[in-house]
């Protein structure tokens, strides 16, 4: 194999691996946005909650990772029941506008909880993931990225079953459909919210210990939770499949233009760029490249 | 409102209701009614008299809406149901089935009568031979189970709505507007198909109708609503016969019978709007 195509391989591979990251983040989002029309801004900041938990759990108290990521998700899951009761479940009729400022409230109360307890300095996060470089023929991979890819692919796809194959799943399709039909059949909204919220806590927490592991646990794992944003720019809101690919184009296309486009332009490309690609999509399909077809009513 | 006969108390009871909607707009303004069980009863008027209104402030979906009741009673069954959450209704066997179908559009037709079976927590294979049985009745949508509900034609999508709301195997149906936008010969259909569940199933229905002529046809009992009032009720057969019902709301009658019912209608809408 040429080298450069070899090293062309090497930069997509690596960049499809974060790519499933973004996926999945932004997975976290959909579901909430499909079940309840709300654009949870407060994704990103329980990204880092969830990482400043496990982290401070382990290096204060010395609990075991096999116990702290099971603890941190469990509060994730009290965190949703929580924020439907307190924020959600009072606020329920108004206009989508206050629902999305709320999560902005909540986006700042779970970092000023979570530095309340823990303190702001960062953390190291390392639950034993291989750092070791692979070579597969002539081509450098990170075998952390490797991992972390193949965790959030198995996560994508765990997902992706859910909402098309579970009971759940299909209640959760109803309620993005109707939120009136869907309770006029029974669905407690409050259940489903619960549920949603639940799921992005968890996302949270794979995506606190991946990218903790990464970067430490630090308030930058804000910014590359918000990668998602592109993402979703680019998938569109309401899609599973969208979310999914678009995260893997995003990643793609963001370690491409490092490469071989930062050179050219100056460096510091991968935080705008993801954004550059979303808008040129966007002009062409302003409901996202994968954005669930709006059906005429007959 | 005694003219009904029977000696059991009656399924549903509504006494004097008044609804507010966004804390100032009085919408029903004092209705009383009440439905037997196993009956089918008409609810009757023209546009904006109430009649959405009155269903969903039985059935509890007022609350998405803003809406309220402010005033009287509402007992189903015995129990006082008026400030008990939608999907417990449900539970307890009242369906509404709303207006303009609401049919979940990106799940396909057999995946929205799945989800009609979910107030009675059954198994999948439980609910597969429920929906096997929804078939019987609607023919139809089981040519249509794969497709997706948004683009089936409006007489498939009333079927699928009414379909779904069987699926939770209710005991009472508040079924809104079911001929609203199809040919006659459906809505013909579609009440055949009610008279059958009534009949076969003991399904009892409230039925919102502007169809005037057809709902008659296949109700016990009618009320008719004006401007959030009851103004008339009877057995289908006196509503029928009534000289105000034949010229306001069956159009027949004198040579004049069409412009008088225009203006019925002119006149209605500038009440509603001194209101
Ligand atoms: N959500 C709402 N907020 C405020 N006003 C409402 C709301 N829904 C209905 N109304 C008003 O209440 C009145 C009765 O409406 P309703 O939908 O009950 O009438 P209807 O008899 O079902 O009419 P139609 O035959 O056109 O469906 C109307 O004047 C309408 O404008
Ligand atoms: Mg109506």
């Amino acid at each position: 194999m040429p080298i450069e195509l070899s090293f062309f391989l090497e930069v997509l591979v690596g960049g499809l691996l974060a790519g499933m990251m973004y996926s999945l983040v932004a997975l976290g989002f959909v579901l909430i946005f499909k079940a309840s029309g709300i654009f949870n801004f407060a994704q990103a900041a329980m990204v880092l909650f969830a990482a400043m938990f496990i982290a401070g759990m382990h290096q204060r108290y010395g609990v075991p990772f096999w116990l702290a990521i099971p603890l941190t998700i469990v509060l994730m899951i009290g965190v949703a029941w929580i924020i439907e009761r307190v924020v959600l479940r009072p606020l329920v009729n108004q206009e989508p506008i206050i629902m999305f400022m709320s999560t902005i409230g909540i986006f700042f109360a779970l970092i000023g909880f979570a530095e309340m307890i823990w303190g702001s300095r960062s953390r190291s996060l390392d639950i034993g993931i291989p750092q070791d470089p692979i070579f597969v023929g002539d081509m450098l991979f990170q075998s952390y990225d490797l991992v972390a890819g193949g965790i959030a692919l198995v996560l994508v796809l765990l997902l992706a079953l859910f909402a098309q194959r579970t009971r759940m799943g299909r209640v959760l399709r109803a309620v993005a459909d109707d939120h009136q039909a869907a309770q006029a059949v029974g669905i407690r909204l409050s259940t489903v919210w619960v549920v949603v919220w639940s799921i992005a806590g968890f996302v949270a927490v794979v995506a606190g210990v991946v990218w903790g592991g990464n970067l430490g646990v630090q308030p930058v794992m804000v910014d590359v939770a918000f990668k998602a944003l592109p993402v979703l720019l680019l998938g569109g809101l309401t899609s599973i499949h969208g979310a999914i690919i678009a995260g893997l184009i995003i990643g793609a296309g963001e370690s491409l233009a490092e490469v071989y486009l930062g050179p050219i332009i100056g460096g510091g490309i991968d935080n705008w760029f993801a954004y550059v690609i979303a808008m040129a999509f966007m002009v062409y399909r302003p409901e996202g490249m994968f954005g669930e077809k709006i059906i005429e009513r007959i | 409102m005694a003219e009904q006969t029977g000696e059991a108390a009656p399924l549903l009871d509504m006494q004097n209701v008044e609804v507010v909607y966004n804390h100032v707009v009085l919408v029903l303004k004092g209705v009383s009614l009440h439905v037997r069980e196993g009956d089918i009863v008409a609810l009757l008027g023209g546009n904006g008299a109430g009649k959405s209104t009155t269903l969903k402030c039985i059935s509890g979906l007022l609350t998405g809406e803003r809406g309220e009741i402010t005033r009287g009673s509402l007992t189903y069954d015995g129990e006082d149901i008026s400030h008990m959450p939608a999907p417990a209704r449900v539970e307890r066997g009242l369906s509404h089935v709303m207006e303009g179908r609401r049919v979940f559009e990106h799940l396909s037709v057999e995946e929205n009568l799945m989800v009609g079976s979910y107030s009675r927590k059954i198994s999948g294979a439980e609910a597969l031979s429920e929906i096997e049985r929804v078939y019987e009745y609607f023919p139809r949508l089981k040519e249509r189970r794969k497709s997706t509900a948004g683009y089936t034609s409006g007489g498939e999508q009333q079927m699928l709505a009414l379909g779904r709301a069987l699926m939770a195997k209710p005991r009472m149906i508040l079924l809104d507007e079911p001929s609203m936008g199809l040919a006659p010969q459906l809505v013909e259909e579609i009440f055949h198909i009610v008279s059958r569940l009534r009949k076969d199933e003991k399904v009892t229905f409230l039925v919102a109708e502007q169809n005037t002529n057809v709902a008659l046809k296949h109700a016990d009992f009618g009320y008719i609503l004006e401007n959030g009032r009851v103004v008339l009720y009877g057995t289908g057969t006196d509503l029928k016969e009534n000289a105000d019902v034949k010229e306001f709301y069956l159009g027949v009658g004198s040579g004049e019978a069409r412009k008088s019912f225009r203006n019925v209608k002119h006149y209605r809408r500038r009440k509603r709007w001194l209101a």
